[in-house]
């Protein structure tokens, strides 16, 4: 479903990604962890090309992302993209918020959208909340419609950039509670996070960076009980000593 | 010491009027033609092509490097000569000309301080650069905009004083021309800077009173 193969990507002269490799199958859920600035939102954002790559490929569902005959608006359209800061848009409703890229880009007719709208907002508890503008929902809602906002558009693959980091405690449930409802749908999902219970108990495979390279994949049961690289075991002792 | 006379000023009142008519037209039609000019080259300013982005700049920086005085003899004896602007097209297009350089960097502005995620929300949901430019970014920027494009028309109001000297009869001109049967420029320049203060003051307090309103809706 994913398949990224032999990504290199600098920003001027620090190499941020080097040589990675990774393949997620369909309605496999994989989490990506490690230690911040080790490129895990460069490497996330380079699968919907938020960031270009300098050289290797990816391929989503078939597609290749980076390639000059892609359509990447067409593309875009099946990879929902949750970022860590929500990026609602001000000025519209909560409903609004979620139905703008299926009428507009999906030429979806404006009622079915917004029937598919608020049974989304629905099933992720916002079903009084509609008519909300952003700057009147707390953070945890904010990032629920911008999942609704993602799966308004009937993606593949769902990409998480740190959902939960920009979130106070108390919300964090309620926003993994909605990722996961996902995950048991079969939705092929990237979740970079630093949410160690989530990523144990929801991930097929932990997927550790470090220095903008893949460490190691392993899945959680290995991973947070005997992870083989020495980079993963002082970013555990680290973590889960926390 | 000089009688002052006063009654110059009822007693051609009418003249006046039309005079502040003029000025307010010419000054709004050239708002409203640069205010998409502007956009236009605010757009091109920001855009990755170089050249485009090259040649907006180059005009703004000409237009600001230039006096309006000397860019409307410019356009009416030349520009207008070619294109037989006639004096009214000729000030409406020098002022549009010159204002809009001043729109773009407000645009530019504008565009500016809307946070990044937005376009990158947009872009990955599907919408092209143009959707989510018109769909989701400019929305945004045009409310920062308000504000800086409300003292643009209040400048442009004042600029336009200087259409006068291509023969065009706003209050500036109708002024002169009483001035010059009745000899009375006291009172007439007085009267004609009360007049533009009430015009730009009006304005000033109108818009502080829309900015006051936006601020209880955020
Ligand atoms: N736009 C950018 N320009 C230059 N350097 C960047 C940019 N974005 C990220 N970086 C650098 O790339 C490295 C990886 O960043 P990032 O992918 O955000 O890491 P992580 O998400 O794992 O914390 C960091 O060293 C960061 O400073
Ligand atoms: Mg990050």
């Amino acid at each position: 479903m994913i398949r990224i193969t032999d990504v290199n990507k600098s920003f001027g002269e620090t190499k941020v990604l080097q040589n990675i490799n990774l393949v997620v199958p369909k309605s496999s859920v994989y989490a990506v962890i490690g230690p911040s600035g080790a490129g895990k939102s460069t490497l996330i954002r380079t699968i919907n090309a938020l960031e270009e790559i300098d050289s290797g490929e990816i391929m989503v569902d078939g597609m290749s992302i980076h390639s000059k005959k892609t359509d990447i608006n067409k593309v875009r359209t099946d990879i929902g993209f949750v970022f860590q800061s929500f990026n609602l848009y001000p000025f519209l409703t909560a409903l609004e918020n979620v139905t703008i890229a299926p009428i507009q880009v999906k030429k979806v007719k404006k009622a079915t959208a917004i029937e598919r709208g608020k049974e989304l907002l629905a099933s992720l508890g916002l079903g009084d909340k509609f008519d909300s503008y952003p700057s009147k929902l707390s953070g945890g809602q904010q990032q629920r419609v911008a999942i609704a906002r993602a799966l308004a558009m009937d993606p593949k693959v769902m990409l998480f950039d740190e959902p939960t980091s920009a979130l106070d405690p108390e919300m964090i449930k309620e926003v993994l509670d909605a990722i996961r409802k996902l995950a048991k749908t079969g939705m092929t999902m990237m979740v970079v996070t630093h949410e160690m219970g989530f990523a144990r108990e929801m991930c097929e495979q932990i997927v550790f960076m470090a220095d903008g390279k893949i460490v190691e994949v392993a899945p959680p049961e290995k991973f947070f009980s005997n992870p083989e690289s020495a980079r993963a075991q002082d970013f555990l002792s680290k973590v889960l000593n926390h | 010491m000089y009688q002052a006379d006063w009654s110059v000023i009822p007693q051609n009142m009418h003249l006046l009027l039309n005079g502040v008519l003029l000025t307010l037209q010419i000054s709004a039609l050239a708002l409203i033609i640069s205010i998409p000019f502007g956009i236009f080259l605010g757009l091109c300013r920001i855009s990755k092509n170089k050249l485009v982005s090259f040649l907006s700049t180059a005009y703004i920086e000409f237009i600001r490097g230039v006096p309006l005085l000397v860019l409307l003899f410019w356009i009416f004896f030349v520009l207008g000569r070619f294109m037989q602007l006639g004096s009214y097209w000729s000030a409406v297009l020098g002022l549009a000309a010159f204002s809009g350089a001043f729109v773009a960097e407000i645009v530019r502005a504008g565009i500016e301080s809307v946070p990044k995620g937005q376009m990158e929300s947009a872009r990955s949901s599907g919408m092209s650069y143009t959707q989510a430019m018109r769909l989701i970014i400019l929305p945004q920027a045009f409310r920062k905009m308000l504000p800086p494009l409300a003292s643009q028309f209040i400048i442009l109001i004042k600029d336009s004083s200087l259409v006068s000297v291509i023969s065009v009869v706003d209050l500036t001109l109708v002024a002169k021309n009483i001035v010059a049967t009745s000899f009375r420029s006291l009172e007439v320049w007085t009267a004609v800077a009360i007049l533009y203060f009430i015009i730009t003051f009006t304005l000033s307090q109108i818009i502080r009173i829309f900015e006051r309103k936006y601020k209880l809706r955020e």
